[in-house]
């Protein structure tokens, strides 16, 4: 297989029109830290970058990117309205529904919104056509510009509210059409963590070397290569006392694109919610060496190697 | 009977050291059941070590539709009600967008599509060599329905706590704030947020503690690697202070949490004395005397 010699131009303009998602399993591995510290790399060279923060419950990125928001629009999902005069209370609905969202008393049916999925299943079965929607808000939308002209986008979940997964597809309908799109994921290996990474065109898992990071780390891989998503792996925190991690990488051919090693520094510049690559440039290299790799894995993916 | 009293470790942002300090509270509880309800990656088991696996529970979580070709006429309706963008043009269902609400299973003029309930993940009743009895779960990867499982785990812990007249449930709770998160703090006594000195620590929090307060639970705070920015950590004592929430701790940055998890053990075990297992044993404490009032 012949080494292709890429400038770092070339690799960043290959890239535009691509999902690359930041995902990790394990919370705090540092998914954010490393998406919005490429971010500003790219967006650095003059590239066209948009980051979006699917992380709805628990979003970020806007506090190292700081965007001056722009536009904010309410998230909602349709929800039941039940016309008390023409339902009989035969029970069809809150028999269907598959999530108990329903429930048919003598007198009326209750709905219970925040059970709701949206899906318009009772409408169309309920025989008295006695079944309209509303809508519910679960959340918001927020778009704006970040520092180096990142365009920015984030979904942010109404505290107490359960639905995750339609808001976060709601961040995913704002895709920008010839820019490099940075993703941040939520932790966790579920249904969240599947609807952000569905549509990656490459998936990068950030970890960390201890036993709960390798943990998460094989059930995060797990669900990517499910997705039949092209898998890299970033090392956060390394300090090269965990070989049961690199024995995990090297037997599952996990290619990793980037370590960066356990420095206080970085520590002490996250808490100040700064940019690393701003006040700390020496990882200036890393980051462009994490941008190559991007750029090959993407490449061996579309099968061009 | 005497009245069981459970108790949450929430975080909002992942990586805060939840489960570090789940696993030194639960040397300390005698007289207790403990549940890892992060169920999409479950960690406490890798430091509680359970010795013995008395029930494993199949977990089935909702259904999912499949379209049988041979009977598929692909009229479309399917298509039509699906709001899940789960049926392809070639009427081929993919199990990752799909719901599992039945609108196609129901509507199918042809009932060409099958519903059937799917195997979504375990759960484990242990023994634990020195902590007792332990619950923990696996979801299968990419799996949904985890707000369910949750429940599934805590009905289980309180079961056993019931058999074995356990007087508390620790719960090791998951990072965010949304369905499985909600599902493991309702119903509980206190709710015991583990943050950290950052900024992201901050923003998180504040949302976490709504959430505890939408619930009308009791919320106690726990400020982790609190040496790191002495500014953050004024302000979140601050914050605690003007929002009526307890204060009831700093732990230090402590790299023997991390030295611990490699002999897969908690840090109350590997280093008893270091700062941080103090810290930890004057919260559990302040606990204690939070739950006898509630």
């Amino acid at each position: 297989m012949p080494k292709m010699q890429y400038t770092h131009d070339e690799v960043i303009k290959d890239m535009t029109d691509m999902n690359i998602a930041f995902a990790s399993g394990k919370g705090g591995t540092g998914k954010t830290t490393i998406s919005v510290n490429l971010a500003y790399l790219l967006a650095l060279s003059k590239q066209k970058i948009q980051y979006l923060d699917c992380d709805v419950e628990e979003p970020n990125g806007h506090i190292f990117l700081k965007p001056d928001i722009l536009d904010k629009t309410t998230s909602e999902i349709m929800v039941p309205l039940i016309d008390n005069v023409k339902c009989t209370r035969c029970g069809m609905c809150s028999d269907k529904c598959q999530f108990n969202a329903l429930a048919t008393l003598p007198s009326d049916v209750l709905v219970f919104p925040e059970l709701c999925h949206g899906c318009g299943l009772c409408v169309h079965i309920c025989p008295e056509k006695a079944i309209s929607e509303g809508k519910r808000e679960i959340g918001r939308i927020e778009k704006g510009i970040a520092i180096q002209d990142i365009d920015f986008v984030h979904g942010i979940l109404n505290v107490g509210e359960p639905m995750a997964v339609p808001l976060i597809q709601e961040v995913k309908h704002q895709y920008k059409r010839d820019y490099i799109r940075i993703i941040d994921a939520p932790p966790g290996t579920s249904c969240p963590v599947v609807k952000t990474i569905s549509d990656a065109d490459v998936v990068v898992i950030v970890t960390e070397p201890t036993p709960f990071g390798l943990h998460d780390l094989q059930i995060a891989v797990s669900v990517a290569k499910n997705l039949k998503k092209p898998i890299g792996i970033v090392i956060n925190r390394d300090n090269g006392k965990f070989p049961l991690l690199e024995t995990y990488l090297f037997e599952n051919k996990l290619p990793v694109l980037m370590v960066l090693p356990e420095d206080l520094e970085i520590a002490k510049h996250y808490s100040t919610g700064n940019i690393i690559l701003k006040t700390i440039p020496s990882y200036t290299e890393k980051f462009k060496e994490l941008a190559v790799n991007i750029e090959k894995l993407l490449d061996t993916s579309k099968g061009r190697w | 009977m005497a009245h069981i009293k459970e108790m949450v470790i929430i975080s909002g942002k992942g990586g805060t050291g939840k489960t570090s300090l789940a696993g030194a509270l639960s040397t300390l509880f005698k007289d207790k059941i403990i549940a890892d309800c992060d169920v999409d990656a479950a960690n406490l088991h890798l430091i509680l070590k359970p010795e013995q696996i008395l029930e494993t529970k199949e977990f089935t979580g909702g259904k999912k539709a499949n379209i049988d070709p041979n009977r598929c006429t692909k009229c479309g309706v399917c298509r039509d009600v699906c709001r899940f963008d789960a049926i392809s043009e070639d009427f081929v269902i993919d199990s990752f967008s799909c719901e599992g609400c039945g609108a196609c299973y129901f509507l199918c003029p042809s009932t060409a599509i099958d519903f059937p309930t799917q195997l979504a993940g375990h759960y484990f009743i242990c023994n634990t060599s020195k902590n007792g009895r332990f619950v923990y779960a696996e979801l299968l990867p990419g799996e949904d329905n985890s707000g369910k499982l949750v429940a599934a785990v805590r009905n289980e812990a309180r079961e056993e706590a019931m058999k074995v007249g356990a007087g508390f449930i620790l719960i090791d709770g998951p990072p965010g704030i949304g369905c499985p998160v909600i599902s493991s703090i309702t119903g509980t006594h206190l709710a015991i947020v583990v943050t950290e000195p950052t900024p992201s620590g901050i923003h998180d929090l504040k949302r976490i503690v709504e959430l505890a307060r939408h619930f009308q639970i009791k919320t106690a705070v726990v400020l982790n690697k609190s040496d790191i920015n002495p500014l953050y950590t004024e302000e979140i004592k601050q914050y605690c202070n003007e929002n009526d929430l307890a204060f009831i701790g700093e732990i230090p940055y402590e790299t023997s949490f991390t030295k611990a998890q490699k002999e897969g053990m908690t840090i109350l075990d590997f280093a008893p004395d270091c700062k941080a297992s103090l810290a930890i044993k004057s919260i559990y404490k302040k606990i204690l005397n939070i739950l006898e009032e509630v």
